[in-house]
């Protein structure tokens, strides 16, 4: 079960969506999937128990890195792949923040690569927003490390022949604690989802499927367009069984080491047979099985996928500190330069 | 048995062997000693970048140098009196090192032909001819230090591992040193395993003793106590001393010093030392990289913190682009860069002043950094310091330099408390005029902008590395601003030298020589500089602690001299900076890129030339 966090005190119940929004014009194109993500985030933080002042945005580069502008909390708009750092540092500093990663595929994935799996394996308490767009935006329309191979880009006339990562999957490498997947078109279930990733206490990584309207639109299309919505997206629930399907009859179950969609009412199939969901299950194996599905064979999953109990990195450094001030053997600065050999002239 | 002792000013002692050898340890167990005897001091220990290079060959030797005396001593010294060699290897890389007829002690239990052939010895060189002249004292150091714990419960291959405390306890029966200072450090490190403390104090003691009775050394030497300014000294290297010089930064300022670092030699020791104090609210984060490393420190700096990172030439490389990212956004982090030999991973473990222009000039973009430099193992303490309280009180990275040299060596420091340190002013926002400020607005001597932390109400505002317009810093992509914020951004680092003091001159007020240093070369270059100066009254000497910004009166010292040469450990580069912030004088350089620092006697030579 998720613990409750003791970091959320405050109830700032007099703020809304809007006193999150800043004086600054938003400067994504028009039909970006981003104004959906920055409204779902103004519509969370009201929710989350903190003061503006006690919130921190912290980005990288590219497209969705622009966030932080139109955040009105303190906002830091850093270097390229570098922010999962900079927001350990802050976090550091002032564990009572509530501190949010905006980051994309190429700035977490490619060039912040290491920085993103050390945020994960060290469990910090930031939350990392990661808009998968599949593609760079900002430097116009070259492939990412989240680009299905043979994307034809301007960076690859013949087609890639890199193989793409998975950033759940890279997650779970790297200990992940928390991921969910969402996807821009469906504010109501991101918002629900933002709450929960600021409760949980450690990384909590937020997959957003983004629609990049100018270098790579529709690239979710098979599963956000109306045939696709019902029929390829499986939205998990803690406790729920895994069910899906415009007629709301598909599920998924093991079979062996597999996992297969099935339907209820064919060839026996009870509900009975079908998966329950266990996002807290320490035991990973299902998680990244359920994030590895792709449409068409297997609904793309969606929801909290993961979100398990562990220490953070912020408490464990904080309580070194707490434990080792009493017993400090200098009460000053003083005391440490006259310690050890000394003698006098 | 009474034995004769003569008195000398000043000595150098090296003990060299192999890097498993415990030479370091003799070495800072000598200098411990000899600092609480009153001697004053200065240290170069010196070894290689493999932990455990192959035995008994010259790229496994490691040395630590010492040079001691009744009067000021601010170099290690050139040539030595008296050399420890552990091995034959030891005493080959040494040759060239040992002062005509100056002693040799080594272990002959390990001059068998196998080792003087791992040597590249073709025949024995203690029997050969190669040192006649020398005064050779062979003791069979390994059997004598393993007879001596026989009796301990200790493992086997701890029995010969106490031969360097056998060879220390002869070297402090030579120069009438006590054996206190060594016994009561191995009881300490010891303390969980008393055998081991008994058994090497067994085998310092019989090394001592073993002296004391042995024919071949004619006399001991007595080195009575330097004149030093009164005071409680204790010996100090520069990496402590920068840390401590940190610490003190923190507890002044009033504020949680944060280290975001990833490990590199020759500056490890900085995390170490700080590692260790967490009574002081230190936070330290060995991060995954050099650039988290700084990356995390700017976040700590946005919310609040000292922040510092520390580093070595590569790693300074790699962080280039996050300096940038202090400089644009205006936050305070202390970078120190704890110089070894480039370019590229280059010789980790060696001294060099090379990485100068990195750290004046290497980032994109117009990105003006205050950049100073440490110039003696103590006062890595005051310059550490000075970088946090320029850092903080200007809002802007500040590098710190220091080298290995420095960092390494050590020093007999007279203490300096956290009282006779001026004080740091943060300049944080003041709630009182939340309507007024705006993120860039200024303060009017310094330039600086104020520090609005997260989590003070009614400041929250976004900063990036985005160009931004003055004052409100929101984004801006106007030309003519661009332009004015490079200016202000220039103009804040130039300020800085209303701030900093002016530069000394020792020796000649005008003259015909100006002799320039920077950073750590003090050492070498003062007793050089010394020297030369009791037969020429028209020499000086000044010494450059801060290199960006300079001091505002170097034109006026330097329009006093004939000649000025500047000396340093690389091809040139401070000499090619003064020669484009101040293109009216005409310079000579003198430059040396061994990975090893100064010696006396060839900047005497150096500067006879002009003389
Ligand atoms: S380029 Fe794509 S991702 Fe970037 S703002 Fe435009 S639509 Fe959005």
């Amino acid at each position: 079960m998720e613990l409750t966090p003791q970091h959320i005190t405050q109830e700032n119940t007099h703020l809304t969506a809007k006193d999150f929004a800043t004086n600054q014009d938003v400067r994504w194109c028009p039909g970006c999937g981003d104004y959906a993500i920055l409204n779902a985030i103004q519509k969370t933080l009201p929710e989350i128990g903190k003061n503006r002042e006690d919130i921190v945005f912290v980005s990288g580069i590219g497209c969705s890195s622009r966030f932080p502008y139109y955040v009105e909390t303190y906002g830091f708009h850093s270097i390229h792949g570098r922010a999962p750092a900079i927001a350990t540092g802050v976090k550091l500093a002032n564990p009572k923040l509530s501190v949010w990663q905006v980051t994309g595929d190429g700035d977490a994935l490619a060039i912040g690569g290491n920085h993103f799996i050390h945020a994960l394996r060290r469990n910090i308490d930031i939350n990392i927003l990661l808009f998968n767009n599949e593609i760079y935006g900002l430097t116009k329309g070259q492939f990412s490390p989240t680009s299905k191979t043979g994307i034809v880009t301007k960076s690859s006339p013949q087609g890639t022949v890199d193989r793409a990562f998975n950033p759940g999957n890279l997650a779970m490498g790297a200990s992940a604690t928390f991921f969910a997947r969402v996807v821009d078109v469906e504010p109501k279930k991101m918002v629900e989802v933002f709450i929960e990733a600021e409760k949980h206490r450690g990384t909590s990584l937020v997959e957003i499927l983004q629609n990049c309207v100018i270098f790579n639109d529709k690239a979710f299309a098979n599963v956000t367009d109306k045939d696709g919505k019902l029929e390829n997206q499986l939205w998990v629930k803690q406790g729920e069984k895994m069910i899906f399907g415009n007629q709301n009859n598909k599920g998924l179950r093991l079979n062996g080491l597999k996992l297969e969609v099935v339907t209820i009412g064919e060839n026996g199939i009870t509900e009975n047979d079908i998966l329950i969901h266990d996002a807290n299950c320490v035991e990973s194996t299902l998680h990244n099985m359920l994030i590895n599905l792709s449409a068409p064979e297997f609904p793309v999953v969606f929801g909290i996928i993961r979100s398990v109990v562990a220490p953070t990195f912020n408490d464990g450094i904080w309580n070194q500190l707490n434990e080792e001030k009493p017993k400090a053997k200098f009460k000053s600065v003083n005391e440490l330069l006259n310690s050890g050999v000394t003698w006098e002239i | 048995m009474s034995k004769i002792s003569e008195e000398l000013d000043r000595v150098v002692i090296k003990f060299a062997g192999d890097s498993g050898d415990g030479m370091q340890l003799t070495g800072d167990q000598f200098s411990n000693t000899t600092a609480f005897v009153g001697n004053d001091l200065s240290t170069f220990p010196d070894y290689p970048a493999e932990i455990r290079a192959p035995q008994g060959t010259i790229a496994g030797v490691s040395g630590f140098k010492i040079q001691f005396g009744n009067t000021t001593i601010f170099s290690p010294g050139d040539k030595v009196d008296v050399l420890v060699a552990m091995n034959p290897a030891a005493l080959k890389a040494n040759t060239e090192w040992i002062k005509d007829r100056g002693t040799i002690i080594v272990d002959s239990d390990s001059f068998k032909a196998k080792d003087f052939e791992k040597a590249g010895y073709s025949s024995n060189p203690l029997e050969d001819g190669t040192f006649d002249g020398y005064k050779i004292i062979q003791a069979p150091i390994t059997k004598l230090s393993k007879d001596s714990v026989d009796s301990f419960n200790i493992e086997n291959k701890f029995k010969t591992r106490s031969k360097n405390m056998f060879a220390l306890g002869m070297i402090y029966w030579l120069f009438n040193r006590p054996l206190e200072i060594t016994e009561n450090f191995l009881q300490n490190k010891f303390k969980n395993k008393p055998e081991l403390a008994k058994a090497n104090i067994a085998s310092l003691k019989a090394g001592y003793n073993f002296a004391l009775t042995l024919e071949l050394l004619p006399s001991t030497y007595t080195i009575k106590a330097a004149d030093l300014p009164k005071g409680k000294y204790r010996s100090i290297t520069g990496n402590t001393a920068a840390a401590w010089g940190l610490l003190a930064a923190a507890e002044k300022s009033g504020l949680q010093l944060f280290l975001g670092t990833y490990p590199i030699t020759p500056a490890s020791d900085i995390l170490h030392e700080l590692s260790k104090h967490k009574g002081f609210d230190v936070i330290s984060l060995q991060a995954e990289d050099e650039i988290a490393g700084i990356c995390s420190a700017i976040g700590a700096a946005f919310a609040g913190c000292l922040a510092v990172t520390t580093t070595s030439g590569p790693g300074l490389a790699l962080k280039g682009e996050a300096i940038g990212l202090a400089i644009m956004t205006e936050l305070p982090i202390v970078i120190v860069d704890v110089q070894r030999g480039g370019p590229s991973t280059g010789l980790p473990t060696k001294t060099e002043q090379s990485d100068l222009m990195q750290a004046v000039y290497g980032r994109n973009g117009e990105s003006p950094a205050i950049v100073i430099a440490a110039s003696t193992p103590s006062n890595c303490y005051d310059f550490a310091f000075m970088a946090s309280k320029l850092a903080i009180e200007h809002m802007t990275p500040v590098i710190l330099l220091t080298d290995g040299f420095i960092a390494n060596g050590a020093e007999p420091w007279k203490i300096k408390e956290t009282s006779s340190l001026p004080s740091i002013t943060p300049n944080k926002v003041n709630v009182l005029n939340k309507e007024e400020w705006k993120p860039y607005l200024r303060k009017s001597d310094t330039l600086s902008r104020a520090w609005a932390v997260p989590g003070t109400e009614g400041f929250e505002h976004r900063i990036g590395g985005l160009e931004k317009q003055e004052n409100s810093g929101n984004v801006s992509y106007d030309p003519k601003n661009h332009e004015r914020m490079v200016q202000v951004r220039a103009e804040k680092v130039k300020r800085v030298a209303n701030f900093i003091p002016n530069l000394e001159v020792k020796g000649a007020e005008k003259g015909d020589l100006l002799i320039v240093g920077w950073g750590g070369t003090f050492g070498s270059l003062f007793t050089a500089f010394h020297e030369v100066y009791k037969q020429h009254s028209t020499v000086a000497y000044a010494h450059f602690n801060y290199i960006n910004p300079l001091p505002k009166n170097t034109a006026e010292v330097f329009a006093c001299y004939k000649t000025i040469l500047v000396c340093e450990l690389n091809l040139g580069q401070f000499v090619k900076i003064l020669r484009s912030e101040l293109p009216q004088f005409n310079y000579f350089s003198f430059n040396k890129v061994q990975g090893l620092p100064f010696t006396t006697a060839e900047l005497a030579t150096e500067f006879n030339k002009y003389l």
